[in-house]
């Protein structure tokens, strides 16, 4: 691969051909830290979240109404189906929907054993949201000046993964990137950690919104009165260390970050408070403080843990929020932190086996600049694992969707289509399954089946150009002299310029970046 | 997981979507059907419709010859290819004719150049930015006459300022053997990926998915054409695209499918049809034919002259045209590829006059704007 087409396929997402090629690559990059956009037009007119926390509000009410019908008609000695999700929370998701994963494949199956009020939201609600968001992301990927920080954009979300397959988050999951990530993209990594931790979408994912300290004065006051327990279903409830277990193993420090299950515990004794506000209403919500704007970060004082922690043998005497807030500060600036990010970098554009000079160097570069992204950056394009052209990474489906829809043209996306597409690829979009997010290596993508899946796919948009697109000549622009002569001989002898197109797409060249 | 089949039909409601096509409809002034069937790749006319008459063709061909000795006589000169047998009952019912050692105006050998300027109807590649059978629909009487390309788009051959439609529901069979042929070779010298690819083909022939694709394939687009074309309402101009004509290799099994799904998709059109098929004018034309003579891989490669085929009640068949130029070596075009002696434009142009009674030189200037000589093949369809 030349110089130019690493820029244009490891680095960024795929050349288009109607965009002029840069006279030097290097600097290509480096110039779009300027040009990016936060909040580029697709994604300022999607849903916001406003909108889509004050749905998610509507709809906690709904249950809350159900499920107070169903009690009145227990009472009386008559059957009812089951409780409705989230109804009796204090904060917001009750256990009846965590584990759910109503999900878009096979959706009515997995949406069956779920209340009418739920299944509606799903279908009427979350699930128009998630198409809006969706669109919006892939309408960026295919116009934005700067598609190596977008690339970033992308990297950045998987590490922070949610998975919008939970009834709270199929809206408000692909929210996290266009708020937490993309302010950040550009800059500290330590305010990232920030943004994403406060964020609604991860907090309800990693059920942290619900986290309750034993001895706060909520539960106390739960202990002591059953009317409010029963109002605000204290007793239930308790410590989630999901998120804090999370930020330790999979945001920070990494798995193999040294830390035991006491830091767990303590951190996430440090973060009960952290929670998001006006999803329920109610006295309970109003004695702990959870009410306001729909969406929006809150500290409830009264669910917060009193005393102080140790979080890696560290002390943290702090009253309130600015607790978890100094050990996120600590994580943020540990070397092993580094270390983990800086492997990560590297896997994503040094091979999925990290150099260990590569990792060093970005290491480096980040414990230098105190996480400060566009300097790790510069260290990734200064980097010449990066640019070696043996390391070449397979692409993913959402890394070959982008590029492919960019190679033929494409600068807009209806989002069913685009959905449906990832959807059977293999790598349906913020729905990796799990906060590990999805993997980055070869193994997991260029199976079998995923080959055949995208040849399927190639044919298809391919044949969606209408012949009007001459692999001959778009091959070069896409792969500037890197394609090899078996790749041009086989586009050159297609029986038609749309098989030669599909060849193209499914080149090896094309297939990895 | 998904099973293969349902990824198709999902993905290719996807892909139908990602686009979506313009489908006009309006009041037909004219009964007529007109289908064009472009077979992409350079079909070889000498494997379809063989000259066993000519004393060269046995001796040249070699083993492919013997294909013909089952073959269906199309008078005493030429032979039909033995799975061709729809296309010999037509023939024996005076329902097609063969139009031998034709080709477009193309003289050089590059599928793309040579397919746009079999669609575009101009002499030299991208020359004309749309296609003929659009510049048609402005000659019908009405003007309003609704075409529909049987594809995922439209192809250019009927694209151009009059609105078209095309239709290709996710049911739509897959016809990519031949991609997937084409995706093994370019994967042959990559360890990862040819690995990978082996078992996905594995996978799918245990599937059977490989078996008798071409003659399922063209059945179901022939009765989905003729679903298209039936009735007061339907549409009155349609193209059907076909791929897999491109024989470098393993020629005789590969065409022998190819020609199989060619016949059932006229087998399908003519029953689904019914009634107006009598009104019918199918025309069979490839971008250039193929070389004379087998290569070294049991196929042949890119040639000049190949066969035009016209099907149809309203077609005045039972015959074979053909000023035939000869298979030894000093007639042979370039000394190797089978020589035009017919224009296949000027043949275009005189079936779709004739079937829609237009006048041939106002007709020819519109489709085939640089004609050479437009003289007139006259009686190729009844009226």
């Amino acid at each position: 691969m030349s110089v130019l087409s690493l820029a244009f396929n490891r680095f960024g997402l795929g050349a288009r051909a109607d965009e002029a090629a840069p006279d030097d690559a290097r600097r290509w990059l480096l110039q779009q830290f300027d040009r990016f956009e936060a909040r580029p037009a697709p994604i300022a007119a999607a849903p916001q979240r406003r909108e889509i926390a004050g749905q998610l509000a509507a709809y906690f009410d709904e249950a809350r109404t159900e499920n107070r019908a169903r009690r009145r008609a227990r009472r009386r000695g008559e059957t009812q189906p089951q409780p409705t999700a989230g109804a009796d929370d204090m904060t917001m998701t009750g256990p009846a929907m965590r584990g759910q994963r109503p999900g878009m494949d096979g959706e009515n199956d997995q949406l069956a054993g779920l209340p009418n009020s739920a299944r509606r939201f799903i279908r009427q609600t979350s699930r128009r949201n998630y198409l809006a968001l969706v669109r919006a992301r892939t309408n960026v990927a295919l116009t934005t000046p700067a598609p190596f920080v977008e690339r970033m954009v992308h990297f950045w979300a998987n590490h922070f993964a949610i998975s919008a397959d939970r009834l709270v988050t199929i809206g408000i999951g692909g929210l996290l990137e266009f708020e937490a990530i993309r302010p950040h993209v550009l800059g500290r990594f330590e305010d990232m950690l920030f943004a994403v931790e406060r964020h609604p979408a991860m907090l309800l994912y990693l059920d942290q919104a619900q986290s309750i300290g034993p001895n706060s004065e909520a539960a106390q006051l739960g202990q002591r009165f059953a009317r409010f327990r029963q109002q605000a279903q204290v007793q239930r409830r308790g410590i989630n260390e999901n998120l804090a277990r999370e930020i330790l193993e999979l945001h920070t420090l990494g798995v193999d970050g040294g830390y035991t299950q006491a830091d767990v515990t303590e951190f996430a004794k440090a973060m009960t408070g952290w929670t998001v506000a006006g999803l329920t209403r109610g006295p309970a919500q109003r004695f702990i403080g959870v009410e306001g704007n729909p969406g929006d970060f809150v500290f409830a004082g009264r669910i917060h843990e009193p005393g102080a922690r140790t979080v890696l043998g560290r002390a943290y005497r702090q009253d309130g929020e600015a607790q978890a807030s100094a050990v996120l500060r600590d994580l943020a600036a540990d070397p092993r932190t580094a270390r983990h990010l800086a492997t990560k970098l590297a896997r994503h554009f040094g091979g999925d086996e990290p150099p260990p000079a590569m990792v060093r160097r970005l290491e480096q570069a980040w414990l230098g600049s105190g996480g400060d992204l566009p300097t790790v950056y510069r260290a990734l394009i200064g980097s010449p694992e990066a640019w070696a052209t043996t390391s070449a990474k397979f692409r993913t489906p959402w890394d070959w969707s982008i590029a492919t829809l960019r190679a033929v043209g494409t600068r807009q996306v209806e989002a069913q289509p685009a959905v449906g597409l990832l959807n059977q690829l293999g790598q349906p979009v913020w729905r990796p399954g799990s906060p590990a997010g999805f993997d980055d290596i070869a193994a997991s993508w260029a199976g079998p089946d995923a080959l055949m899946r995208r040849v399927e796919a190639a044919e298809r948009i391919a044949a969606r150009t209408g012949g009007l697109i001459d692999a001959r000549t778009l091959g070069p622009r896409l792969l500037p002299d890197a394609l090899t002569p078996a790749t041009r001989q086989a586009i050159a002898r297609a029986e038609s310029p749309g098989q030669g197109l599909a060849l193209l797409l499914v080149a090896p060249e094309f297939l990895r970046r | 997981m998904y099973d293969r089949r349902t990824f198709l039909a999902q993905s290719a409601a996807a892909a139908a979507l990602l686009v979506a096509p313009g489908v006009s409809v309006a009041q037909a002034a004219t009964d007529r059907r007109f289908v064009f069937i472009i077979q992409r790749g350079a079909a070889d006319g000498l494997g379809t419709l063989a000259p066993t008459g000519d004393p060269g063709f046995a001796p040249l061909r070699g083993a492919f010859a013997q294909d013909f000795a089952n073959g269906i006589r199309a008078g005493d000169f030429f032979t039909l290819h033995p799975n061709l047998a729809e296309a010999g009952r037509l023939f024996a019912a005076r329902e097609a004719l063969f139009v031998h050692a034709v080709a477009s105006p193309y003289r050089d050998r590059s599928h793309f150049d040579g397919q746009n300027i079999l669609e575009t109807g101009g002499r030299a590649a991208y020359a004309l930015r749309d296609g003929w059978m659009n510049r048609l629909l402005g000659l019908l009487p009405g003007g309003q006459s609704r075409a529909i390309a049987v594809s995922a788009t439209v192809p250019m051959v009927l694209r151009g300022a009059r609105e078209v439609g095309s239709y290709a529901p996710s049911a739509l069979p897959d016809a990519s053997d031949d991609l997937l042929a084409r995706v093994g070779n370019l994967y042959e010298s990559d360890p990862q990926l040819h690995a990978a690819w082996q078992q996905a083909m594995q996978t799918r022939s245990m599937a059977g998915d490989i078996a008798d694709a071409g003659g399922r394939n063209g059945a179901a687009t022939g009765q989905l054409a003729a679903r298209l074309l039936s009735g007061a309402g339907g549409a009155r101009v349609a193209v059907i695209e076909t791929g897999g004509w491109d024989t470098h290799a393993g020629q005789r099994a590969r065409l022998g499918q190819q020609l199989r799904g060619l016949d059932a998709m006229l087998g399908a059109l003519r029953t689904g049809l019914g009634a107006d098929w009598a009104n019918t004018l199918v025309v069979v034309a490839t971008e250039f034919g193929r070389t004379a003579a087998p290569n070294g891989t049991g196929g042949t490669d890119h040639g000049t002259a190949s066969l035009a085929m016209l099907f149809g009640g309203a077609v005045a068949g039972g015959r074979v045209i053909a000023d035939w130029p000869g298979l030894a070596q000093a007639s042979l075009h370039e000394g190797r590829d089978l020589r035009p002696t017919l224009d296949l434009d000027t043949l275009i142009a005189s079936a779709v006059a004739q079937h829609y009674r237009l006048d041939m030189a106002r007709a020819a200037r519109a489709l085939f704007p640089n004609i050479a000589a437009a003289r007139a093949v006259e009686g190729l369809v009844r009226t």
